[in-house]
């Protein structure tokens, strides 16, 4: 009899989860040709990941922001208010590159969507930046320095109504919902509702209402892209995100400044909220796992970059509550896909007290001989294409760094090429030549 | 407990610096050489983050003391604060990006090294630039950029400043996220700063000071 999956080590639940990726079951590819890439480029995956056996070359993962939209002439705006191009732009970006994965189509978000609700954490395409320009963060404090502990005692309350009513302008009335964990009693079981009567909640609840309307457009449209990606012999890859909680609170809780200040201020109290935090991210990961059909699950890291935090305030803030994060991950047989954004070279030690086989590191600025030789120990590496290679050097360039990479990176398997932060405009040239180096030059024998 | 305020700053102690402050300025010391003390602690600090002993959140605190402690001191001072400064620097995160944290760091780094620097903000259109250099006449300019997009800009706001007729007289620098040397070359700039420490010696070799 089959084993159920609370008896299984992590082990066995990584095997089966990635046996389900390759797999595939119920897809109904494009040709057998397709479904024969299909199952290399998973099994190659697989294989670079685990560190148990070479796999039959390296893997090519190109990860796009607003790449495809670029490549097929058109503006980030353009998609942003026409779902329906969204699919056949990133479908044809894949279909000319033929990288070893796809990651979804869900950088364009429904401009209609963000109005409605009057977005307010980032500036988008023809909202602060032009129409031809990416997203951009605005940081603020969406949490006061002085609301940590009713953080801390009512987080759910907090995503639920406080943060909405912060960063959605249409939704501010929200705030004024109180928790209804008083009414269990007869007596006064109305009145935590009065406020629901108000005409600028009813208004509130309206805009959910339309909102989710226009969410479900545009799943309707960008969610048929990956059945017919994945159709075409691609496979989906680190879909699903999760992050480090002091990245959750330092990005858009308390900004930077303000988690920095924090650290001198009220340290406990931010390690608190961090604690709080884990099982709310660990349980995000493990769902889009199951959700995607995908064991790897994206982590983008912002925070704990070299110059960031001192060794210290690293080891004391940032990496224990993400390493707790990792190995409940882990444990659950998914594999953490972790973008360590900017330079990681100060933490490459640190990182490494993880089991082995169980994550991939992908690496922006980082120094790459000296991660193969710490954290490419006990994990997979991955990524380091810099971004002017890809923008302004020669096509000449990107070969050569291709193979260097190759060279350096690829020895012995474990190293997964990719592109070192997402990328909008690029010199496409040079974006193929780096596919093609990997596939004439990344062959293990 | 610490006694004298450059040493409360240059270690970061909040509650102490600010005491100090208080107790001087009840007995009636004059504010100019508190706000002296405070520049003192700060360039130790700068020289601990050029030593790597100090990072970025020891920057962004010690900004925040020093603010408490000039808000302290504000009310009493009799006159503007006059100090003799290296050189002028017009600073700025190029059009279309909107990132300061890196660019706040450069600044405050050139500030406690001593020089008088113009800082533009975010997103700074090319005029903003070309009107800033014309009229502080500042021969070095700063300029940061994050995304990828940055490129583009830079290049434009250096050949702005070229069009103004201003290129041979100032020099430009670089630097940010996806910066390199590579990428000073394309936007015609003349240096490329890998961190705040590179900006400031970038500066100093400029105007002759290193």
């Amino acid at each position: 009899m089959e084993k159920q999956w609370e008896e299984m080590t992590s082990d066995e639940r990584q095997e089966t989860l990635f046996q389900r990726w390759i797999s595939a079951e119920g897809v109904k590819f494009a040709s057998p040709e397709a479904e024969k890439l299909y199952k290399e480029r998973t099994t190659r995956f697989k294989n670079a990941l685990q560190l148990k056996t070479e796999p039959d070359r390296i893997p090519v993962f190109l990860i796009p922001s607003f790449g495809p939209a670029y490549y097929a002439g058109l503006t980030p705006h353009d998609l942003m208010y026409n779902y329906e191009k969204i699919t056949p732009t990133w479908k044809k970006f894949y279909m000319d590159f033929q990288p070893d994965a796809h990651s979804g189509a869900f950088v364009p978000s429904p401009g209609k969507f963000l109005e409605i609700v009057d977005f307010k954490l980032y500036k988008w395409p023809a909202h602060g930046v032009s129409e031809d320009t990416t997203y951009q963060c605005i940081e603020g404090e969406y949490m006061r320095a002085d609301e940590y502990d009713f953080f801390n005692h009512n987080v759910l309350y907090f995503f639920n109504n406080v943060w909405p009513s912060r960063v959605f302008g249409a939704l501010e009335p929200l705030g004024m919902l109180p928790p209804l964990a008083g009414v269990t009693e007869m007596y006064g079981v109305s009145i935590p509702f009065i406020p629901y009567g108000t005409p600028p909640v009813q208004a509130a609840l309206k805009t959910l209402m339309e909102a989710g309307e226009e969410a479900l457009k545009w799943i309707g449209a960008v969610g048929a892209f990956g059945p017919e990606i994945t159709a075409e012999g691609f496979p989906a890859c680190q879909v699903g995100v999760t992050k480090a909680p002091f990245d959750v609170i330092g990005d858009t809780l308390r900004g930077t400044r303000g988690v920095m200040l924090d650290m001198y201020r009220q340290p406990d109290k931010l390690l608190e909220a961090m604690e709080i935090l884990t099982p709310t991210f660990i349980k995000l990961g493990v769902d889009a796992a199951k959700q995607y059909g995908c064991p790897l699950i994206f982590m983008p890291l912002h925070k704990g970059a070299d110059g960031f935090l001192s060794d210290e305030q690293f080891k004391k803030f940032y990496w224990p509550s993400f390493r707790n994060i990792l190995l409940a991950l882990i444990d659950e047989g998914v594999v953490p896909f972790i973008w360590a954004e900017g330079g990681y070279n100060s933490r490459l030690e640190i990182i490494q007290d993880l089991p082995k086989g169980k994550t991939a590191w992908l690496f922006d600025q980082t120094d790459m001989a000296r991660a193969k030789e710490t954290i490419g120990k006990v994990a997979c590496i991955a990524g380091n294409m810099p971004m002017d290679m890809l923008t302004v050097g020669s096509t000449q360039g990107a070969i050569d760094y291709t193979k260097r990479l190759i060279d350096v990176c690829g020895k012995d398997g474990g190293y997964i090429m990719a592109n070192g932060a997402f990328f909008d405009e690029v010199k496409w040239d040079n974006l193929r030549a780096i596919v093609d180096t990997i596939k004439k030059y990344g062959a293990y024998k | 407990m610490a006694k004298d305020l450059v040493t409360a700053l240059a270690d970061l102690k909040e509650e102490e610096a600010l005491k100090i402050v208080k107790d001087r300025l009840s007995a009636g010391e004059d504010s100019l050489k508190i706000l002296e003390d405070a520049r003192k602690g700060m360039e130790i600090v700068g020289n601990r983050f050029t030593s790597s002993d100090y990072f970025i959140p020891d920057l962004v605190y010690s900004g925040e003391i020093l603010k408490e402690v000039t808000e302290l001191v504000k009310p009493k001072l009799s006159k503007a604060v006059e100090s003799k400064k290296l050189g002028k620097i017009v600073f700025g995160t190029v059009a279309g990006d909107i990132h300061d944290i890196g660019k706040d760091i450069v600044v405050f780094m050139l500030d406690v090294n001593g020089f008088e620097v113009h800082d533009l903000g975010i997103d700074v259109p090319v005029q903003k630039f070309v009107d800033k250099i014309k009229e502080t006449g500042a021969p070095i300019v700063g300029l940061s950029g994050f995304l990828a997009l940055a490129f583009d800009s830079m290049k434009e706001t250096v050949e702005a400043i070229k069009a103004a007729g201003l290129r041979d007289k100032i020099k430009i620098m670089i630097g940010g996220g996806q910066m390199s040397d590579e990428i000073k070359n394309y936007t015609g700039a003349d240096a490329y700063g890998k961190d705040a420490m590179a900006g400031v010696s970038l500066a100093k070799k400029w105007i002759g000071a290193s």
